[in-house]
């Protein structure tokens, strides 16, 4: 009960900030539950199956453009669901034909994805509409905003926490053991992928469609920014992208850390996180969280 | 009852037939152990059998379904368990998830409080029952030995393929694991049993079949295939050659 109560009542407290904070404080709590979201949604697929996608942007970015495409035609809700839809599609096409690749091809598959989706829109909007930026004019607050992605964190956090219960948690973990015994010991290894796969990514999709109306002018440049992939990957790998709150623990110290690089050093920024990248990768390759495990039992055998 | 029924297997890779052309059968609740050189193809047949391999050609007929060239998760559902010849556990799972898999996604397929009963009967049959919480990955050689088979267990096989699976023993173990079997057996499982260790081929397999160079060689009664002049031709070589 009390594992329940204490992320509920964290959520209400959460909602009720925006009361109390400016207006520049509530754009970074967007922004690091903007994070928390992409990174918890990321793990709920890769966290346990260790199959490293790179593909966040690809789904981010269309959801985005979906909103800058539909937002004059279609009432909010409608759009938003149509962003979701999109985004099934799009991973269960994606994941039909690229969950048989294992290691190392899968991530570059889904690099090189992002970077299809990119220059495909650019291709259509140039070509077949003649425009390349859209607007995106919205009547929704910060505020708004804030609370529905407040929700996606909640949703991604809340699926993952029951699918660990569930024989699809299972499947996930043993998949990311050895996918050989999973498969002999009855597990459909490309369904169980392929369900996981696209859950992840329509609520990766999601994210971007709630996230775009804060950029009011958007374009497959802006929208399809790398970076949001490799940045989503160390989150959730700082934190521990297994554990439940690893990639919350991850965001939120990562995210304010990149703000301040970035309004400190707009130019050599990215080298900070390429260091980061690689840092997170030899001291901590399981995340803060089992690092404070691993810290507790060293000072329980010392303490002996 | 004839439980599985191999017609004509074969499985080539390049130009190298692994398997050639092998045709057997077996009752249920029989054990046949599955004798011959390095590198005479036991183990890719054992590969057909569970999956792991399509084959190139011919049939395996499983419980009255040909099964060749399915899924191995489908196999395995059907009702075919097997162990590795190089262990494999899942090393990050505790052991009672270990065995909780197949007990879940395997042959019979349960969950909750089912599952949970399936999977400890098979550690408590391995021996393995105190250390269900444990994580594998901290089992030493002979543990995840017998975690796998505890794993093959849990998912109620009717076939059960054992990839030497006495190797590396030392002979206190070879004597437990060769009883373990032996109760196996009894309890009414199919057995095919690949293994070098004569002793427990001699106490566990009233048959034996021989394969050399991917071809059967001999299949029969044990204590006549194991004196069979071709069969002990190819373990020691021809006669000519010494």
């Amino acid at each position: 009960m009390i594992r329940l109560a204490i992320p509920v009542l964290g959520l209400i407290i959460l909602a009720g900030l925006p009361m109390f904070v400016s207006e520049y404080e509530l754009g970074l709590m967007i922004g690091m539950a903007t994070y928390v979201a992409l990174a918890s949604a990321w793990a709920l697929f890769s966290g346990h199956t260790h199959y490293i996608s790179l593909a966040t942007v690809a789904f981010y970015g269309t959801g985005a453009y979906t909103v800058a495409v539909l937002n004059e035609s279609l009432p909010y809700p409608a759009v938003i669901l149509c962003a979701g839809l999109i985004g099934a599609a799009m991973a269960l096409l994606v994941g039909l034909s690229t969950l048989r690749l294992s290691g190392i091809y899968f991530v570059i598959f889904t690099f090189g994805l992002a970077e299809l989706v990119r220059q495909l829109i650019t291709w259509y909007e140039v070509t077949i509409t003649g425009t390349l930026g859209r607007y995106i004019f919205l009547d929704l607050t910060a505020q708004d905003i804030y609370w529905q992605m407040l929700a996606l964190c909640a949703i991604a956090i809340g699926l993952t926490a029951w699918i660990n219960r569930t024989r699809l948690g299972l499947a996930l973990r043993a998949i990311g053991d050895d996918e050989i015994v999973a498969a002999h010991s009855g597990i459909h290894l490309a369904r169980t992928k392929l369900i996981a796969f696209t859950i992840s990514a329509t609520l990766i999709t999601l994210v971007g469609a709630v996230a775009s109306p804060r950029w009011v002018y958007v374009e497959p440049l802006i929208v399809f920014n790398p970076t949001v992939s490799f940045l989503t990957v160390i989150m959730a790998l700082l934190g521990g992208a297994n554990r439940l709150w690893g990639p919350l623990v991850g965001a939120i110290p990562l995210f304010l850390l990149f703000e301040w690089l970035s309004v400190n050093f707009p130019d050599t920024y990215p080298i900070f996180l390429g260091l980061m990248f690689i840092g997170v990768v030899f001291v901590l390759p399981n995340g803060v969280l089992a690092g404070l495990d691993d810290l507790r039992a060293w000072l329980g055998r010392r303490g002996k | 009852m004839t439980l599985i029924d191999v017609q004509k297997a074969s499985r080539s890779f390049g130009g190298l037939k692994a398997v050639d052309e092998i045709s057997f059968a077996m009752d249920s609740g029989t054990v046949m152990g599955l004798l011959g050189p390095n590198g005479s193809g036991k183990t890719t047949l054992l590969n057909l059998i569970s999956g792991f391999l399509a084959p190139s050609s011919g049939r395996i007929v499983f419980n009255g379904k040909n099964l060749a060239g399915a899924r191995v998760d489908k196999i395995a559902r059907a009702g075919v368990a097997r162990t590795f010849q190089l262990v494999r556990i899942l090393p990050s799972l505790t052991l009672l998830e270990n065995v909780m898999l197949p007990a879940v996604f395997g042959h019979r397929s349960h969950w909750g409080k089912e599952a949970d009963r399936v999977a400890r009967q098979a550690l408590e049959k391995t021996g393995l029952a105190d250390r269900a919480e444990a994580t594998a990955g901290d089992l030493n050689y002979i543990d995840q030995k017998r975690l796998e088979l505890a794993r093959a267990l849990a998912g109620e096989p009717e076939l059960l393929l054992l990839d030497e699976w006495l190797a590396g023993l030392n002979p206190t173990e070879l004597q437990q694991g060769i009883r373990l079997i032996g109760s196996l057996a009894g309890s009414g499982i199919t057995i095919i049993m690949v293994e070098h260790i004569m002793e427990a081929v001699r106490a566990l397999c009233p048959r034996c079949a021989v394969m050399n160079a991917g071809r059967l060689i001999a299949d029969g009664e044990t204590a006549r295939v194991l004196s069979d002049k071709a069969v002990i031709a190819a373990y020691l070589g021809d006669a000519d050659d010494a």
